[in-house]
């Protein structure tokens, strides 16, 4: 990654104009042609650096519902169980993590009822007691954007 | 109060968008409608909040963030308000939300941190908790990914 790389990136990050010729804005921003921002931004998907480009919408404005689950397996049992509920479509993100609750997953559906079933489900077929729903009450904050900077340990370390 | 054209957009946006000159313009070829038309709705969709952006999501570890924690908060209610406002200006907090309580685990407020590496994020953690007053917090760090996805509404 080069310095325009990670201009790129943020620019990126922060999202495309909707206009008809997105990547012509963006590469006029950063300094470079319309077909050079394209190059770049293949390579960087090929690259594994971009995750994804598309839409980023609001699940609940979207009316879905979204929510946390938290889960406590036998630590010998939890890529057993990790890979029970990694299999829904519906579960989006799942963590082991440190602590009594130790396996944690995010799930979107279209109603929270769907989300109940699923998680009786989950509960059967994996055998374990401890399923919990971790309803989220105010929303404070989501922005999962990572500026790049001139460097990228220099904006990892937010220096 | 998503239609067909609507739903079949939404399922291009959850996606990738064609990496071509005029991505929209190849997205209404998929779905039927007019380069227009489909930037109309996409637009709308934007005012009312459904679609935050159309943007780049990375690999954050890829991209030097390999640091990510789960910081759990005891917030007496009172000061929750307070409190989430506070830790969501600092940028390493990327959401942070209230939440109900679990059986045994008395913490309310969640925040996902993400640094350069662990110690980034504990450093993250301390100030917060300095900046708030809130003493009383765990982190939670990731001892594994098995999954992320980004989410899929339209099948």
């Amino acid at each position: 990654m080069d310095g325009v790389d990670r201009r790129l990136l943020d620019v990126l990050q922060r999202g495309l104009p909707l206009c008809a010729r997105p990547f012509a804005a963006v590469a006029d921003e950063v300094g470079i042609s319309e077909e050079d921002c394209l190059r770049r931004v293949t390579r960087l998907k090929e690259e594994g650096i971009i995750r994804r480009l598309g839409g980023v919408f609001s699940t609940r404005a979207l009316g879905f519902h979204s929510a946390l689950v938290a889960m406590v397996v036998p630590p010998e049992d939890l890529d057993r169980v990790a890979a029970v509920v990694s299999e829904y479509p519906e579960v989006t993100h799942n963590y082991a993590r440190q602590g009594r609750y130790n396996l944690w997953f995010t799930l979107v559906t279209g109603r929270e009822a769907d989300a109940r079933a699923l998680l009786d489900e989950i509960r059967s077929r994996t055998r374990v007691e401890e399923v919990h729903l971790v309803p989220a009450g105010r929303v404070f904050k989501i922005r999962a954007h990572f500026p790049m900077g001139a460097t990228g340990e220099e904006a990892a370390g937010y220096a | 109060m998503l239609d067909e054209l609507d739903r079949a957009i939404v399922r291009e946006l959850q996606g990738d968008i064609p990496l071509d000159p005029c991505p929209f313009g190849a997205i209404a070829s998929r779905v039927g409608a007019s380069e227009a038309e489909v930037l109309r709705r996409i637009r709308s969709y934007w005012e009312r909040g459904w679609l935050r952006r159309v943007a780049a999501v990375l690999y954050h570890q890829a991209a030097g963030y390999r640091g990510n924690a789960m910081v759990v908060w005891k917030v007496p209610p009172d000061q929750v308000e307070r409190f989430g406002r506070l830790a969501a200006t600092f940028p390493q907090v990327t959401h942070c939300y209230e939440r109900a309580g679990l059986p045994d685990f008395p913490y309310n407020v969640y925040t996902m941190v993400h640094g350069g590496d662990e110690e980034a994020c504990a450093e993250v953690a301390r100030a917060i908790s300095a900046t708030t007053g809130v003493s009383e917090y765990l982190i939670l760090a990731s001892a594994k990914e098995y999954k992320k996805t980004s989410a899929c509404y339209i099948h």
